[in-house]
């Protein structure tokens, strides 16, 4: 970095200076490399591997070879792809549950911490009796609901864009998975966002934009939700892991994704039932989800301390 | 009749400790082109009736019981609804903050937050009114402005935010600017360069000015008229000469007798006993009685509010015999 200042520097945001601040941290640049190779991994190289729903029996369990790189499960599937496929749905589940949850916990908690008063008594009561309701009750019972509508789309889709059913089915069978965590995953989030509302709302640059004359909605989503995302990026940041393990406990207990398809849930659980015999089968599967988890986790400590200098250092 | 006219006042917080007369009643007009000071207490409601104007506050707790301010002779600002407060505040009448450091939104650029009241106000697109804003930044003395109108707040000094902060105020030329506090969080070679700014752009647009603060000094420095507010109330007003020269209201006097230059070196420094009333409790008689050290305490009404009375042409003052004798 340099310290002279020159005549046409622009200024930096407090972004760029958290990003300037990140790069410092290895720990946290490592594991976007890792989430990125096997982002790539999972979603480009899969595409070139072989059909991981491929049953072959004369071949089941079979050791590493150059023809199945890491081997083949119990139905002779080769599992190499079937870990991209399966790896391409936890990380769809874990972005778009957060995408969702944040979406909505942003939104929702923005609007009851500005607006006060009744309007916000009603919204977090709300709120609490999500919160009171046990989570993986909700989700099997919305799954439960959801599923008969999940196959009813895929069919629909099927018969009349005429897409490739396997391909379909894959999508529509994860749909009610995506919908329970998203809507359940932005409670934290709306309160999170609600307390740092209600304590911006309080500050003089707010009365200073409304002194402008911007409209009360306009000063909320210009100046006061843009000051709120440090803490929901590092935020949403740490839940992706976390609906990545919602969806591997779900699949495991035979709640979410359901085979013939594959996450990384359901590959776990098909491994442990061969643990004695085969444990390649669980090694593998294990090995890759607990990196991402690892590296999901690092990321957002290094986000945390990137943007929140108070809490860091100095 | 005057640009703007706020005659009684009255702004209310219904907290859950009783209700909290803030403004109790509060009259005073604004001249084109002149400056009035609102002097007064931390607490004695000067920010309040201000921010009350422009509907700033929050509502509730805040209520506002009763009044009106009347601006340009058509517009009262209190019953006109937010619709109509919206096209006022920013376009016609400007404001600028104690605290320069929290006044500006720490994620935008300078020049974002700039150009907001001119593409609001004005319906300008973005390149001309960069090209005002950058112009508007030159005018209160920012140095290479077109550089530093796409830098960061946290990359400016708190005196430079507070000319970005007047620049913002001006840039649509309102009809009255009200300061609130300006200089009280700068030190105070940056507090004279603020003030001379403040003038100069006043001159030259023919701004009003509504100048809030508790220093006397400030004042007296760019003040034409000057009103004392005490609990809610104010207690004097006058221009700024006589202020200084035949201060009438007791309160008025110890306040000035507080100044430390004022003062005889060595002796211990003047302090006004006590602290203001509490404002949750209906005052009977005169507020200043228990403090009232410089009149006769004695002699302040005990039962009846003291009058704003003209006991001077021009020099206005709660009529309370204890304070004025």
């Amino acid at each position: 970095m340099t310290n002279q200042i020159t005549d046409t520097e622009a200024g930096t945001s407090l972004w760029k200076d958290s990003w300037l601040r990140m790069r410092k941290n290895r720990i946290a640049v490592a594991s976007i490399i890792v989430f990125s190779i096997t982002c790539f991994f999972c979603f480009i190289v899969a595409w070139f591997c072989k059909d991981p729903n491929q049953v072959n029996l004369a071949n089941k369990f079979s050791g590493p070879s150059s023809e199945h790189w890491i081997g083949t499960d119990a139905l002779g599937r080769d599992l190499f792809s079937r870990i991209l496929y399966g790896g391409q749905v936890s990380i769809l589940v874990g972005l778009i549950a957060t995408t969702v949850s944040v979406t909505i916990g942003i939104i929702y908690g923005a609007l009851a911490g500005f607006f006060g008063g009744k309007i916000d008594s009603i919204m977090m009561r709300v709120v609490d009796t999500l919160f009171s309701i046990p989570f993986l009750m909700i989700v099997i019972v919305l799954q439960a609901v959801l599923s008969e509508w999940s196959r009813e789309t895929s069919v629909w889709i099927v018969s009349n864009l005429n897409w490739d059913k396997g391909f379909t089915d894959r999508i529509t069978n994860v749909l009610p998975l995506f919908f329970a965590l998203g809507l359940l995953g932005w409670l934290t989030l709306a309160r999170i966002v609600r307390a740092q509302v209600m304590s911006l709302k309080e500050r003089e640059f707010v009365e200073a934009a409304t002194s402008l004359g911007l409209t009360k909605l306009t000063v909320l989503f210009r100046h006061i939700i843009p000051n709120t995302l440090g803490p929901t990026v590092v935020y949403a940041t740490l839940s992706v892991p976390g609906f990545i393990m919602y969806e591997a406990t779900l699949s495991y207990l035979g709640l979410g994704v359901e085979s013939p398809n594959s996450s990384w849930g359901i590959l776990i659980k098909e491994g442990a039932n061969y643990l004695e015999t085969n444990s390649q089968l669980l090694i593998f599967p294990g090995i890759i989800f607990s990196i991402t988890l690892f590296a999901l986790n690092f990321l957002g400590d290094g986000l945390r301390d990137a943007l929140d200098v108070r809490a860091s250092k100095d | 009749m005057s640009l703007l006219e706020v005659n009684n006042l009255k702004t209310y917080f219904h907290t859950r400790n009783g209700i909290v007369r803030a403004v109790d009643g509060v009259s005073f007009s604004v001249d084109k082109g002149k400056t009035i000071g609102i002097v007064g207490e931390s607490g004695s409601g000067k920010s309040v009736s201000c921010y009350s104007l422009l509907g700033l506050l929050p509502m509730p707790p805040a209520k506002i019981e009763d009044g009106e301010a009347i601006f340009d002779r058509s517009t009262d600002l209190l019953s006109c609804g937010e619709k109509v407060l919206r096209t006022i505040r920013g376009k016609k009448i400007g404001m600028i903050f104690q605290d320069p450091m929290t006044s500006l939104n720490p994620y935008m650029r300078i020049a974002d937050q700039i150009i907001e009241p001119l593409c609001l106000h004005m319906k300008m697109d973005k390149e001309k009114a960069l090209k005002e804003a950058i112009h508007a930044l030159d005018e209160v003395g920012i140095p290479e402005p077109d550089n530093r109108i796409n830098m960061y707040p946290h990359e400016f000094s708190g005196g430079m935010r507070q000319r970005v902060m007047i620049a913002m105020a001006l840039i649509t030329n309102p009809e009255i600017l009200i300061a609130d506090e300006p200089t009280t969080a700068l030190d105070v070679t940056i507090q004279k360069q603020i003030l001379d700014l403040i003038q100069t752009r006043q001159k030259e647009l023919g701004t009003a000015v509504i100048f809030i603060t508790h220093d006397l000094a400030v004042i007296s420095e760019i003040c034409e008229e000057v009103n004392i507010m005490y609990a809610g109330r104010i207690v004097e007003k006058t221009d700024t000469k006589s202020l200084f020269r035949t201060p009438k209201h007791a309160y008025t006097r110890s306040l000035l007798k507080s100044i430390p230059a004022n003062q005889v070196k060595g002796e211990k420094l003047y302090t006004i006993p006590g602290l203001p009333p509490d404002t949750s409790q209906i005052i009977r008689g005169c507020a200043f009685r228990e403090r009232n050290q410089i009149g006769d305490q004695n002699e302040c009404l005990t039962n009846s509010r003291p009058e704003f009375k003209e006991i001077e042409p021009g020099h206005w003052v709660q009529n309370c015999p204890g304070c004025l004798s």
